[in-house]
Order: C-alpha cells, then structure tokens, then sequence
C-alpha cells in the first residue's frame, strides 16, 4: 500500500493528498448532504467543500476544514472534480457502518488531476481496502450570493429540534411557510394542510437557540 | 414411515433454532434427510438455485432428548422430505422460552410436520401451540439426487477471514456490483474484487492460513504449486452476500476452497453442525 505522497512509477503527482485517522468523521458529514447521486468536491489549501445540488434549487454544502485533516496538501490553486456520492460513501464505509469502540477506519484518499479516478486507501484492524472512483466534469454550481452585507435575519438553532418538527409537519400543505420577527413569534413554522393550519413557534430564549438575529419581519414560503 | 422427536433443554432448543434460521436464509425450500443418528437439510445444485447447493448436518444426539424414526423401509431406514424452512423457523419462534417441542410426522390429510411448543403457563396446565408444516415425502427413487457432495479437487484451501469484517465488505461492494471475484493462494492471502464502469474496489487480507488437508487421492492441492499464486473465481455476490448473512453466530472453523474458475466450496463448523456451501463460478 502506498503511503507516501510519491507517484506510482510512470504517473503524475498526486494534486490532492488526504490522510484522515478516523474515516467516519468524513462519511458521516456527507451522508447529511446525500440526497443526490452526484457531488462535486472542491478543494483548496482551506479545506475540501463537498456541494449536492437539486434542479437548481437546492444546494447543500459540506465543509471540512484541511485542520481537521491529519494531512492535506493541494498543490494546485484549486482542484475540482464531479464523483458519484452514492459509491465514495459506500467505500468510505467499506469496514461498515457501526464500529466497535477501539477501532477506526483510516483513510487516504488521492487525487492525480483531470481524467483521473479519485483512489482511496481505507485500513481496518490490518485489512486494506483500495478503491479507484472514476470521475466527471465538474457542473456549474449556483452561487447563491449569500453577500454578508445583505443579510436581514439570521437565526442558528441546535438541529435536533429542528429535526423534531420537521417529522410532525403537516405533508398534506402545499407549502411550508417560515416567518421570522423581532417581536413574537420570532422564528414561525406554518404549514396549510387538509385538516387546518399548523403554527411552530420557537421563542426567542428556548433552549435550543443558539443565535437570533432578527432586523425585520420576514415571510417566506 | 414414523418420526417423532422432543427437545426439552432451552439451550438445545435456541441452538436447533438458530441453525433452522440460517438454512431458511439460504434456501426457499430444502430437502430434509432423516436417519436414526443425524438430520441433513440439502439443497441440490439446479439451475433455480443459481447452481448453488448445500449440505448441512447435525448429530440428532446433541440436540434431541428423544428421537425416534422409522425410514421407508428395514434396509433404507431413512426419511427425504421436502420442506419450506422457513415455515419451520417461524413455527420455533414461538418457542423461545418454551418448556419443550415435539416434532412428529403426521399424515392426517396430507403429510405434515407437526411442531408442538408447550409454553409455561401461569394455571396448572400447560399451553400448547402446534404448528402444521406441509412437507412432501420425496419417494426412494429420487434419493440419489441428494447425495453428499464430494470435496472437489480445489487448487487452493484457506481459513476465511473474521465473518464480520467479511460481511461487511460484501454488503456495501454488493450495492456497486452484481459479481465478486474472489482470489486466494496458499501464503494465506485473500482478495475480494468488484470491477465496473463507474468504480473498483479490493479489499486485502492477510496472514488467513490455509488449512492442512490430509493426503487423500486428488484430495490435496497440488505439491508444488506456487505459494503466491492466486487461485481465483467470479461469483454472483448476492449468494455470497446471503451466506455471511445468515451466519448469526461465529463459527468455530469458517474455510473456502476454490477451484480457479470453477466453483468455490465454503465449509462452516460449529461444534456440533457442519454447513457446506458450493457457489458456481459465473461464466
């Protein structure tokens, strides 16, 4: 297994070198950007950003910093592929899902440029697996313009809440409408169903928010 | 013919359980061979099964309190019956915490396999579940069909890895490929390979040790051949997939033997069950 950074004879450097102990810090975070087959990972001396998108619609964005990396070394500017999602994290769980405590799965994944299959290297318990993903063109990403500057309302809530009442929403409304105000209700789930309407409030000093910043009153559907 | 047969002690009972639930994983439906001494459940190689066959085997004694048979005849005292594992694992989860199950032979309108669980109950007598499991009596003329598979002339023997860490890799390389190829040699190393359009993928495992073989005739890899050489076979992953899956407890041997293209022959023993297990290289 090759472990250094050093080509294989007769190829081209490694652009993208990435060592992490624990492989199930990665494919955890990516499972929660997985609801499409296809991703395009980005990567730069900051980190490697993994982006899932929906008919122009919908964009999720996964971002580990390269700190959180046990190496990471780019050497180019940027490097960007397009990877089928649903295969990099069937081998980046490879070892399975569960793992007893005491055990990880290492991981080393490298990257030698355009055209090339993305290789990763997983370790377990003294077997090695190695996997060779082909890759795409990247695709044209949105950019949503999130300018700082034109921020109106920004609230950061602990996800498990959020979770809770997006499982008791009400499927039969067409629309899900989000209202946020500096005066109560401050953060208002509603939806329009069959049977009626159905407000979620969250006050401003639950539990389970950790920020609100609201300048004014905002509806969107 | 007569079988009759009770099973008291809880733990023979889970045991007996557990072996019937992995052969229901295995099989939609199975030969059941009766003697005075030993059970066979079998699976004869057809072109329905995918070409894969089993043979598994169990000394009644370690299981049954009491058993008794007749076979069809003095010189043949034996019974073939086909049957539906699964009817029979469902029919013993009832009796998880059971006092005591009889199994007997019945043919009222048709022949059955008649499973009463005696539960605990809190008045004075006891509760007793029966189940009716259709079977068909498979006549004498058939029972060459179900002959016990010989060991075949393998080119390479080795002790499979931790069942586990196997069954995990299984299920996740059998959502990217329909076929595995699985390639040993005799310094105790193992590969398991998937190769599509989109991705490849093998998993290495070493220090396995391979099982010494007794000398018999064309029993015993050939003298000589290279210790690095890979024997290897293509096979449908989904029937391999199927086997580790119904493994619910370690076994205390697990080996493979491989004939290079040809077939791969999985042999699995407990310390009193022994399950065999042939999967068909693809072409």
């Amino acid at each position: 297994m090759p472990l250094s950074a050093q080509p294989l004879a007769g190829g081209e450097p490694y652009v993208l070198v990435v060592s992490l102990d624990n492989a199930r810090h990665l494919s955890s975070l990516l499972r929660a950007v997985h609801f499409q087959d296809h991703a395009t990972c980005f990567a730069t001396a900051n980190g490697l950003r993994v982006t899932v998108e929906d008919a122009k619609c919908i964009q999720a964005n996964a971002f580990i910093q390269a700190e959180i990396f046990q190496e990471f070394a780019v050497q180019e500017e940027s490097v960007t592929f397009r990877i089928n999602l649903s295969v990099l994290l069937d081998c980046l769980t490879i070892f399975g899902t569960s793992s007893l405590p005491g055990t990880s799965t290492a991981l080393r994944m490298c990257y030698r440029g355009y055209g090339y299959p993305l290789m990763l290297f997983l370790e377990e318990g003294g077997v090695v697996t190695v996997c060779k993903i082909n890759t795409q063109e990247p695709d044209e990403l949105l950019d949503f313009d999130f300018c700082s500057t034109n921020i109106v309302n920004k609230i950061i809530l602990q996800s498990e809440g959020l979770r809770e009442a997006f499982a008791e929403l009400d499927m039969t409304s067409e629309v899900l409408q989000i209202t946020i105000s500096p005066d109560k209700p401050y953060f208002r789930l509603s939806t329009f169903g069959n049977a009626g309407s159905a407000h979620l409030d969250y006050p401003r000093d639950s539990d389970l928010m950790e920020a609100f910043h609201c300048n004014q009153t905002q509806t969107n559907r | 013919m007569r079988f009759r047969a009770k099973i008291v002690d809880l733990a023979c009972l889970n045991h007996f359980s557990r072996i019937i639930n992995t052969i229901a994983k295995l099989a939609k439906t199975c030969t059941l061979r009766l003697t005075d001494s030993k059970l066979y459940f079998i699976l004869a190689d057809k072109v329905a099964n995918g070409g894969v066959s089993m043979w598994c085997d169990l000394c009644q004694g370690n299981f049954f309190d009491e058993f008794q048979m007749e076979g069809v005849a003095a010189e043949h005292n034996e019974i073939y019956l086909e049957l539906v594992p699964e009817n029979l694992s469902r029919a013993l989860k009832t009796a998880q915490s059971a006092k005591a199950v009889k199994i007997k032979l019945t043919n009222k309108h048709c022949p059955c396999l008649r499973v009463a669980v005696e539960l605990p109950s809190l008045s004075s007598s006891s509760r007793i579940v029966t189940h009716d499991i259709p079977v068909g009596v498979i006549p004498r003329r058939l029972w060459n069909d179900f002959r016990e598979p010989g060991v075949p002339d393998f080119d390479v023997s080795i002790y499979l890895p931790v069942l586990k860490t196997m069954k995990s890799v299984v299920e996740r390389m059998k959502n990217l490929s329909n076929s595995i190829v699985i390639e040993a040699n005799l310094s105790g190393e193992m590969n398991l390979k998937i190769e599509t359009d989109l991705v490849s993928v093998t998993t290495h495992f070493k220090d396995l040790g391979n099982p010494p073989w007794a000398s018999e005739d064309g029993c015993q890899s050939s003298p000589g051949r290279d210790l690095e050489s890979m024997a290897e076979a293509r096979i449908d992953i989904k029937k391999l997939q199927q086997l580790l899956a119904g493994q619910q407890v370690n076994p205390t041997k697990a080996l493979c033997n491989i004939v290079s293209k040809r077939i791969v022959h999985f042999i699995l023993l407990h310390e009193d069950v022994s399950l065999q297990y042939f999967i068909p290289a693809l072409a």
